[in-house]
């Protein structure tokens, strides 16, 4: 069994500022933080409008919309669909387009090549 | 006041069923946890289950762990008494995932071994880093962890039907003993397979529940919350926000600040994060996050039908006047479902929350110490791994032993506090670094510590300074806080979630730490830590038997 990462060429130097470097890593990193801050950014700003409207818009809030079913209980549930769904589109993203290149990358700094 | 003694002496249940199927559910789980266990020789083993499991089965594993008392009997508890407002937690206790999931899980796979603390020591100075990120971890995991037991005596007594204080100070002893038992002789593998078995009853479980209830109802939720309304005393206002929380201003701010230490406290829980290891690789850990979320916000929507099914059901008076009050919803609702067998395999399934969350919670906290305090700290490194895991097994047990006590201290506290403390410090005090340290390259050690320790105190201290700790509502000349006397009243800070405040000043002192420190970042260790938690190069790799 081994569980230390093992890099061909055993010299002193670890190669990891050689990868960080690299044009490919550049652009793989500003792909992955191009994704996930934006993502972020959106997913909290509709969830502290929830809270917000939770707190101050009480009428806006409790309007019905059919039988027993209000505003609130509708966007609430949608803040179930909007996290189900970013979890589902991030997951295929990374799949996609960002698991090849890292993978790439990594297979390059195991062989002591870039 | 009649039918308050009539409502209050009432048994549930039959509690020599119960016993039986307690019983039952603890040889099962034991008995895999020995399995589990066979080959567990490592100190990757211990902690973290040889790296091995599927993302699919750590994503329902961390579901287990996440989906405590507090999330089950607490949420649908807080919908059958109070409406809407208690839905909002459970928003928040999902969002919360999408932070682990797009910044944290992942990186945090590749940089790390064992602990939280590796990824915030990685690039830092080692020794004083490691120590504020260790302290935290125990607090963190301590205060979930009293949560946790003072929530099981009260249940437990209920559902076994046992009286008076030497009965619950027994049932908190058991729980404990049985919880050190797991973490000894299971470890990591034993304690993830324990959460895969809970997750899958609590599932299967609520989900029965859920249909029973909507069933009953016509397949309607709307006619379900038109008649739970009825049931309930403040009628239709239970379907809309505010009932629980903002007939104030400071509520509403109480709220907001809940509500951010809510979404921004799960990706620094220390529990959380360590089951990020248990897994090959970053992908798995990516993996195991969507499992996670899809398990927990389906279960979340579960607690919705619930809630409102106890109100309609069971009824609010009824569930405030039974022994464990709010959290005895749902085992009412399963009682008034299908009798004694349903309330027995709820019962053994709320049980089973308990088991799982408290060892998973002990593990993190005596492998926070083993690792990052006692080989990192006092012995710089020079130990062997077997000595490392015998000093967590140690401290495993020293935990279990503290939270016995400490569960029967806080077995009349009101539990929830203790929960919200937690997220409140976990958001302030480690979220911060993480996110500082993953992204952020100039951040340096005078960073780091101000934020952990700035965070953490200022929680902590707040909350010590709030109406939860003295000085809450007065009824019945009893204060709703921890000292109950209204005569000892010290607190100035009117919220009782610091989040509002301790977060941003977490983050502000994080930042300010670093600009005025003259360290410079190491740039080698910033290279390898961007690329490693990046593209998996270097990562730590599976254990192969």
């Amino acid at each position: 069994m081994s569980t230390t990462p093992t890099r061909k060429g055993g010299s002193s130097d670890t190669g990891y500022q050689e990868v960080q470097a690299s044009e490919e890593f550049a652009e793989l990193r500003s792909r992955f933080r191009k994704f996930v801050f934006p993502v972020t950014a959106l997913f909290l700003a509709w969830y502290f409008l929830y809270v917000i409207l939770a707190a101050y818009a009480r009428d806006f809030m409790s309007t019905k919309v059919f039988g027993n079913i209000n505003v609130g209980l509708i966007l609430g549930l949608l803040q179930f669909v909007s996290t189900f769904a970013i979890t589902t589109v991030y997951a295929r993203w990374a799949d996609k387009q960002f698991d090849p290149t890292a993978e790439k990358l990594r297979e390059h700094w195991e062989r002591g090549e870039l | 006041m009649k039918s308050f003694a009539i409502v209050a002496a009432e048994k549930i249940g039959n509690p020599t069923l119960n016993i039986v199927i307690f019983v039952v559910f603890v040889a099962i789980t034991l008995g895999i946890v020995i399995w589990a266990a066979r080959n567990n020789r490592s100190a990757a083993d211990y902690y973290a289950g040889g790296r091995a499991f599927t993302g699919r089965q750590n994503g329902i594993a961390i579901s287990g762990d996440y989906l405590s008392a507090a999330s089950f009997l607490g949420i649908a508890g807080a919908i059958a008494t109070s409406g809407y407002d208690g839905f909002m937690y459970s928003i928040g206790f999902l969002v919360a995932w999408l932070v682990a999931l797009l910044l944290v899980a992942e990186l945090l796979r590749n940089t790390g071994k064992f602990t939280m603390a590796d990824v915030l020591s990685f690039r830092l100075r080692q020794g004083p880093v490691r120590t504020a990120a260790a302290i935290s971890t125990l607090v963190v995991s301590l205060f979930y962890l009293l949560a946790q037991m003072a929530g099981a005596g009260g249940l437990v007594n209920l559902l076994l039907g046992i009286e008076g204080t030497t009965g619950q100070n027994l049932t908190i002893g058991v729980v404990g003993i049985l919880m050190i038992v797991y973490v000894l002789v299971g470890g990591m593998k034993g304690t993830t397979w324990v959460q895969i078995i809970k997750a899958v009853l609590l599932i299967i479980g609520a989900g029965l529940m859920t249909f029973w209830v909507l069933g009953k109802a016509g397949l309607n939720l709307s006619s379900l919350l038109g008649d739970a309304a009825g049931a309930a005393p403040q009628k239709g206002a239970v379907l809309n926000p505010g009932l629980r929380y903002g007939l104030t201003d400071l509520g509403k701010i109480d709220f907001i600040s809940l509500a951010l230490a809510l979404v921004l406290g799960t990706a620094g829980l220390p529990h959380v994060l360590m089951r990020f290891y248990t897994v090959p690789s970053s992908k798995e850990a990516r993996k195991s996050v969507v499992w996670a979320i899809w398990v927990i916000g389906i279960f979340y929507l579960f607690t919705l039908v619930l809630g409102y099914g106890a109100m309609w059901l069971v009824g609010p008076k009824r569930i405030l006047a039974a022994p464990g009050k709010a959290n005895s919803a749902a085992p009412l609702l399963a009682y008034e479902l299908g009798g004694t067998l349903l309330l027995g395999l709820i019962a053994a399934v709320a049980f089973a929350t308990i088991l799982a969350v408290v060892a998973g919670l002990t593990i993190t906290a005596s492998a926070s110490f083993a690792h990052d305090v006692y080989s990192s700290v006092i012995k710089k490194g020079q130990v062997a791994p077997d000595d490392e895991v015998r000093v967590a097994r140690i401290t495993a047990v020293v935990i279990g032993i503290v939270a016995i006590f400490g569960g029967i201290w806080a077995k009349d506290q009101n539990i929830a506090f203790l929960v919200a403390l937690a997220f409140a410090v976990a958001a302030s005090a480690n979220l911060p670094t993480i996110l500082y340290s993953l992204f952020w390259k100039r951040f340096n050690t005078r960073g780091a510590l101000w934020s952990i320790y700035g965070g953490l105190i200022s929680s902590v201290g707040l909350i010590a300074f709030s109406p939860v700790v003295s000085g809450g509502k007065v009824t019945a000349g009893k204060a709703a806080s921890l000292i109950t006397d209204p005569s000892v009243d010290f607190h100035w800070f009117g919220l009782e979630n610091p989040g509002i405040v301790s977060i941003p000043l977490a983050f502000f002192l994080g930042w300010l730490g670093t600009v005025t420190s003259k360290e410079v970042s190491d740039s080698a260790k910033f290279a390898e830590m961007e690329v490693r938690s990046l593209t998996g190069a270097g990562a730590e790799k599976a254990v192969s038997h």
